[in-house]
């Protein structure tokens, strides 16, 4: 069926001396913002496909929590923290969970192998999935804090700080999910890191920390989402100490920064093997 | 020796171009000068460690995936690598598209040394690998944007090129449909479709055809041979299809247990086995062994099930013919095919490992 010999197809006689050694002229390198768009988009349209039903189950899983929370806490600080943790428990279950076991699943199907032949900057790729995860959590993470105000008489006058703690916890929660995600050696191990990540955030988020024993404690300080847990929690407060607040997002922050490089470097090492 | 290359010819003694311009491909190759060498591979190795035996799972001894493998892709051709499942074909082409390093040896494409630096791969090739999970769920007009956007084009470029492509190959009319809704060749065109935008000088297309229908295939290949006639297009083609890689291909590599064992035009190969005809018999319950001229026969054939497959000379196939057309032996005849040497006969004659074959019928 191929009916053109290969003879007579262009660009085969060369003058001499053009392009000296032989070498033809590389294509574009895709750039780092545009790409990182264009996944960040093409990321966002599976939600339309695959993951509306799980973005419905994260959202549950929090109000279910916060019902349940609500026969043993009565209000003041433990009711906050009930609150803020639940809130942020949407986040760790997509951002983390979800995206540990799509990347997992990427690395293991081959799947990598179709950005790892484009030109496109590691970052991109991992920033735009995480961006485009840490977004499926903005309405369930809203629908829960509001849910859980009213349940709790709690004031929603500064809500308004989920705009800071979603994309500050998401990016530090979708960092180490991704990170999860390329390192993991089997798809499977992927599922139960994100799975595991997601429980310690849900049990050590959820739960006051006052009646945690002291080791515990030391866990739930090195767990990411609990400094997006505490920020959202101190602005229920009639005065909330915005310095604490911003401390608090500073460390998801670093922790975001820390855990995208280490992902991209994950990916970097997982598209050439 | 592994390899498949041109032989070498000073430029000084290379004759005007103009005659290599009447001669067909397919009839002989006309050995280009170096720069019509698009992809140039050299002793290219590569070994897959062993691996320790587990608990439940056996341990597998170190494999040569590829063995001093030596290749020329010249500049416009659909060049094939054929070969049984795990000869090699996906591991030599995760070397050449910079996926893989090798242990040793040299790829050289365009005059780039894609072993020191994988990452021109991307901007020198397009690549259509086995695996469609990275697009399943964007629809296939999104899918093939996008992979024009990160091989870098603009987004007006590269809706320009996505509408162009999805015409070209027939795909508009599900254009807004996400790739896991689509039948297997559907989903394939349209991976098609995405290594498509963003024009490359070499195609590298892992099985591009596997579950398309007819009139899929005919557009993928169309799709091809126009790039060819346009811009030159160079194809790298891995394929385990014998009959598409007859018509399709300008020259064929032979891969066996990652070593190239053969290397030629179809037409050349075949010339290599072109004193012998095939013979195929179906017995209906049993092959009739009481009758003597059968069980002599039964040491030279491959048996599979009722089907017994014979490789022999015209005069002995006649003589079979006969045998089996007549008396006992006919009532016991389910079915006979009479056929002149395939790809699939090549590979087998040259002493390729798996005895069933290339493809399953």
């Amino acid at each position: 069926m191929s009916v053109v010999p290969a003879e007579v197809v262009p660009g085969r006689t060369r003058g001499a001396g053009e392009t000296a050694p032989g070498r033809a002229e590389l294509g574009p390198r895709a750039r780092l913002w545009p790409s990182l768009a264009a996944v960040y988009r093409a990321q966002l349209s599976r939600a339309r496909v695959a993951r509306i039903p799980l973005l419905f189950v994260a959202t549950f899983q929090s109000i279910g929590i916060l019902v349940m929370m609500r026969g043993v806490v009565d209000g003041g600080s433990e009711a906050e923290s009930v609150v803020a943790g639940s809130a942020v428990l949407v986040v760790a279950f997509v951002a983390l969970n979800l995206l540990a076991q799509y990347f997992g699943q990427l690395r293991a199907s081959g799947g990598l192998d179709h950005y790892a032949t484009l030109p496109v900057p590691p970052a991109s790729v991992v920033l735009g999935a995480a961006a485009a995860y840490a977004s499926f959590t903005v309405p369930g993470t809203v629908v829960t804090a509001v849910f859980g105000c009213l349940l709790f008489g709690l004031p929603m006058t500064h809500l308004w700080v989920l705009a800071a703690v979603v994309p500050l916890s998401g990016a530090a929660l979708s960092g180490l999910g991704a990170a999860c995600g390329l390192l993991a050696p089997r798809p499977e191990l992927a599922t139960l890191l994100g799975q595991l990540g997601m429980s310690a955030a849900l049990l050590l988020g959820v739960l006051p920390a006052d009646r945690m024993p002291e080791a515990v404690r030391l866990v739930r300080d090195l767990l990411p989402s609990t400094y997006g847990v505490e920020a959202l929690a101190r602005t229920f407060g009639a005065h909330p100490d915005w310095a604490f607040v911003a401390g608090d997002l500073a460390v998801c922050a670093g922790v975001g920064v820390a855990s995208l490089a280490v992902a991209t470097w994950a990916y970097r090492r997982a598209a050439v093997r | 020796m592994s390899g498949c290359g041109s032989p070498p010819r000073t430029r000084a003694e290379a004759p005007d171009p103009v005659g290599s311009f009447l001669v067909s491909t397919r009839a002989a190759p006309v050995i280009g000068d170096r720069d019509d060498v698009v992809c140039a591979v050299r002793g290219l190795t590569k070994t897959y460690p062993a691996v320790r035996a587990r608990r439940n799972a056996p341990g597998t001894p170190a494999v040569r995936a590829t063995d001093d493998v030596r290749l020329d892709v010249r500049r416009g051709e659909v060049f094939g690598l054929l070969g049984p499942n795990g000869a090699g074909k996906s591991t030599l082409v995760r070397q050449l598209t910079g996926l893989m390093r090798p242990d040793t040896g040299s790829v050289e494409i365009l005059g780039h040394d894609i072993v020191r630096h994988p990452e021109r791969a991307a901007r020198i090739l397009a690549y259509l690998g086995q695996d469609s999970t990275a697009l399943d769920e964007l629809t296939v007009s999104l899918a093939a944007e996008t992979t024009g956007r990160l091989r870098g084009l603009d987004v007006r470029r590269a809706r320009a090129e996505r509408d162009a492509v999805l015409d070209e190959l027939g795909l508009a009319v599900i254009a807004g449909r996400p790739l896991k809704k689509l039948s297997g060749g559907q989903r394939r065109l349209a991976c098609f479709a995405a290594a498509l935008v963003g024009e490359r000088p070499l195609l590298v297309l892992d099985e591009p055809t596997t579950g398309m229908d007819p009139v899929a295939r005919r557009a993928v290949w169309s799709a091809v041979d126009r790039r060819r006639a346009e811009n030159g297009t160079t194809v790298l083609l891995v394929t385990h299809n014998v009959i598409e890689a007859e018509t399709v291909l300008d020259r064929v590599a032979v891969l066996d247990q990652g070593r190239i064992i053969a290397c030629d035009t179809p037409a050349g190969l075949k010339e290599q086995v072109a004193d012998e005809v095939r013979v195929e018999l179906v017995w209906r319950e049993r092959a009739p062994l009481e009758v003597p001229e059968v069980a002599a026969l039964r040491d030279r054939a491959a048996e599979s099930g009722r089907r017994w497959t014979l490789r022999l000379v015209p005069e002995e196939a006649r003589t079979v013919v006969a045998t089996v057309t007549g008396g006992a032996a006919f009532a016991a005849l389910d079915d006979f095919t009479l056929a002149t040497p395939s790809l699939e006969d090549v590979y087998l004659s040259l002493g390729g490992a798996a005895r069933q074959g290339l493809v399953k019928a």
